[in-house]
């Protein structure tokens, strides 16, 4: 079981590599974003397959961490490419 | 037990990275922004998901399989609204550089 784990993690761990590509070739900085958020959701697999994997639980917590800096991410590059989600209602800083 | 268990830890996992695998090859060959979300959103959901129901059969305790359930949980939520997100942000841009897409009512 443990080299069928390691096998596809090694797997999930390619196809992170592979959307790399995107990142490189991506013609907006949305295609970007997504292709970061794909390869944080990847993360999070492959950490999990190596906590079981290596038996370690808190590997389990770094994929809960990781999940909640991937939606950060990708909510701060929202929030900077379009001025009218900004701030929740509040009126923009002056000369910011 | 131990071997019918560890059958559905192998068909999930497998399924799980087959839809890594699928989610991947969709953003790199589809050829705009809203077809390669659609691409996405197929690996967050359904590889993430599959990759943890495989998991759960090899958890120690049930708090751990909960925690595994909550990690998943967790990414089906972000997903969504961060998809719609940039969803968002996409058809504004493309809306700004003159393409036509169709813009729901506001």
């Amino acid at each position: 079981m443990t080299e069928f784990l390691t096998a596809a993690l090694g797997f999930i761990l390619a196809m992170l590599a592979l959307g790399l590509v995107r990142i490189l070739r991506g013609p907006g900085d949305a295609d970007r974003m997504m292709a970061a958020q794909l390869i944080g959701t990847g993360g999070i697999a492959a950490l999990l397959l190596l906590g079981v994997v290596t038996g370690v639980p808190a590997t389990v917590d770094v994929a809960l961490t990781l999940a909640l800096l991937a939606t950060f991410a990708s909510i701060a590059f929202v929030k900077k490419g379009s001025p009218h989600l900004d701030a929740d209602g509040a009126k923009p800083t002056e000369g910011a | 037990m131990s071997v019918a268990l560890d059958i559905v830890t192998i068909i999930a996992v497998s399924a799980g990275a087959f839809f890594f695998l699928a989610g991947t090859v969709g953003l790199l060959r589809f050829p705009d922004t809203l077809t390669r979300l659609h691409a996405l959103t197929k690996a967050d959901n359904l590889g993430l998901g599959l990759v943890v129901l495989g998991l759960l059969p090899q958890a120690g305790s049930p708090r751990d399989g909960l925690k595994l359930v909550c990690v998943w949980l967790l990414v089906l939520l972000a997903g969504a609204t961060v998809s719609q997100l940039i969803a968002a942000l996409a058809s504004s841009e493309s809306g700004q550089r003159g393409d036509s897409i169709e813009r729901g009512p506001p």
